[in-house]
């Protein structure tokens, strides 16, 4: 017998499956991100609402700001879109899709999404951000995709434990990584393809998971239906979307997409000297700690008197303890009031009523990690553009 | 509306049978709308370039280097060596004058 939720869900799933069209009109209109270049086409695709593009071949797209006042979740169909390599799996059966885990285990697995759904779920709150995201600001700018604050995002995801997997199969005593691999790929022979490593330990951790749910849906095509790999607390770039193929291996991998692209200064802060280059680096790693107002844009009226300004916050993974905000630049700070804790992973709201007196102001916001981290009041600065996480002005006029 | 709730109803028992056979997901991406913009040795570039990546690959760097040259060229190199683009040598210095004239 059906219940009326599930011929609603079903009636979803059966629009997805049919065929995901885009409407007609592609750039719906355009917005201007806050850096020179910054003019962005606001594009619909499917099952997504419209969205800031940076590029469409491969999709890139980035959640446009405002979408970060309306709750700590960000839905799925505003969530942004990061690809590196133009051949994805747009046509997908999911009855056929297999999971293949192999290299240093006792017994190798194909495993159904089926199978994987049987298995006992977990679910996590974790942000997920682009390690990129924010890179627009940098100065001196580079290159590389030139995004505002948008591209990060927090979910409710569903799906495995890694580590049940990896036991199921059976890890070998010589393991030492584990990569990941997905149905995206290549278009050109020579082209790495782009496959991600974890220490085992880190794989093994109970956390890092097979998501194959996303705030109580199928992950949309575009974040990497029918399966992502879930590293919380860890930039995006090791999310593997559309991931079919875990390989245990006894050495460090040594592909560019870990061994020389997504690399980060082995300094303190892990920055440089503005337009210098380091002379050792690591592969990036944990979320930077980072928070933003997110009730007033910048550039913003506002009216004299009471003012509840809201926002988020959000860490690699200690949890945040404390947001401060500031009226006047930075000379004074008050704590705000933090919001529901989901999980040291996730978003945290906050939120403080302020005062506001005629003229102009800058706001500012600047969170403190369980870790004992705080923001810093000058931006960081390394070759790639990544860990952006100065604390964030918002300059408004009051009248 | 009632009668739109009806029909969409009737669709979904429909359509709710089929989808317990997980029917395969096909994914349109919207028509590419941006465009190399004109300069010299356009043909160059589209012949190169738009094999792996949309324009606004391009049209989206920063402008504001010392050198637009030594930018791009660092670009091309980029997308030879690390990515495997095959791209010959004698279209290379084409390919940097087109992006240095017109980004």
């Amino acid at each position: 017998m059906f219940d009326r939720r599930d011929l609603l869900k079903g009636a979803g799933l059966a629009a997805v499956a049919t065929a995901l069209n885009p409407t007609k009109a592609l750039a719906l209109d355009t917005v201007t991100l806050p850096f020179a270049n910054g003019e962005r086409p606001l594009v619909k695709y499917p099952q997504k609402r419209p969205m800031i593009g940076l590029t469409s071949r491969p999709p890139q797209l980035e959640t446009p700001f405002a979408v970060f006042n309306d709750g700590p979740i960000t839905p799925n169909n505003a969530f942004f879109v990061r690809y590196h390599l133009s051949d994805l799996p747009y046509s997908l059966d999911p009855d056929k899709f297999t999971l293949e885990v192999k290299g240093k285990v006792d017994k190798p697995l194909k495993l159904s999404l089926k199978d994987i759904r049987k298995m006992k779920a977990t679910e996590i709150v974790a942000v997920n951000q682009c390690s990129g995201n924010s890179r627009g600001f940098f100065n001196p700018r580079v290159a590389g995709g030139q995004l505002g604050n948008g591209a990060m995002g927090n979910a409710r995801w569903r799906g495995v434990p890694l580590k049940a997997v990896l036991d199921m199969a059976g890890v070998q005593a010589s393991a030492k990584q584990v990569t990941f691999a997905g149905m995206d790929g290549p278009v050109m022979e020579k082209t790495p393809d782009f496959v991600k490593a974890l220490n085992i330990e880190h794989a093994r951790d109970g956390e890092v998971m097979l998501a194959y749910g996303m705030n109580g849906d199928d992950l949309p095509v575009l974040n990497g239906f029918p399966l992502r790999l879930v590293v919380p607390g860890y930039y995006g770039t090791y999310w593997v979307k559309h991931l079919n193929e875990i390989t245990v291996i006894d050495s460090e991998y040594d592909g560019f997409w870990m061994k020389s692209a997504y690399r980060i200064p082995d300094t303190p802060n892990n920055a440089v000297e503005p337009g210098t280059a380091p002379k050792a680096t690591i592969p990036i790693n944990r979320f930077t700690v980072r928070s933003f107002i997110t009730s007033v844009t910048d550039g913003a009226k506002l009216k004299p008197g009471r003012t509840m300004l809201r926002g988020i916050a959000f860490d690699g993974g200690t949890g945040i303890k404390e947001v401060a905000v500031s009226t006047d630049g930075g000379k004074t700070w008050v704590p705000a009031k933090l919001g529901r804790d989901l999980g040291k992973y996730s978003f945290r709201e906050w939120k403080l009523p302020v005062k506001l007196a005629a003229g102009a102001a800058e706001l500012k916001v600047r969170a403190t990690s369980n870790g004992g981290d705080v923001q810093p009041t000058e931006p960081r600065w390394n070759p790639a553009g990544y860990l952006r996480n100065v604390i964030e002005t918002t300059r408004v006029t009051v009248a | 509306m009632k009668k739109q709730m009806l029909l969409s109803l009737a669709a979904v028992v429909a359509i709710g049978v089929v989808a317990a056979r997980a029917v395969p997901v096909v994914y349109k991406l919207p028509e590419e709308a941006a465009a190399f913009k004109p300069g010299p040795n356009l043909e160059v570039v589209k012949a190169n370039c738009t094999g792996c990546h949309s324009s606004d690959y391009v049209n989206t760097q920063p402008r504001n280097f010392k050198s637009k040259k030594d930018f791009w060229q660092a670009e091309v190199t980029k997308m030879i060596k690390v990515y495997g683009a095959p791209i010959e040598d004698a279209d290379v210095p084409k390919i940097v004058e087109y992006l240095a004239a017109t980004y």
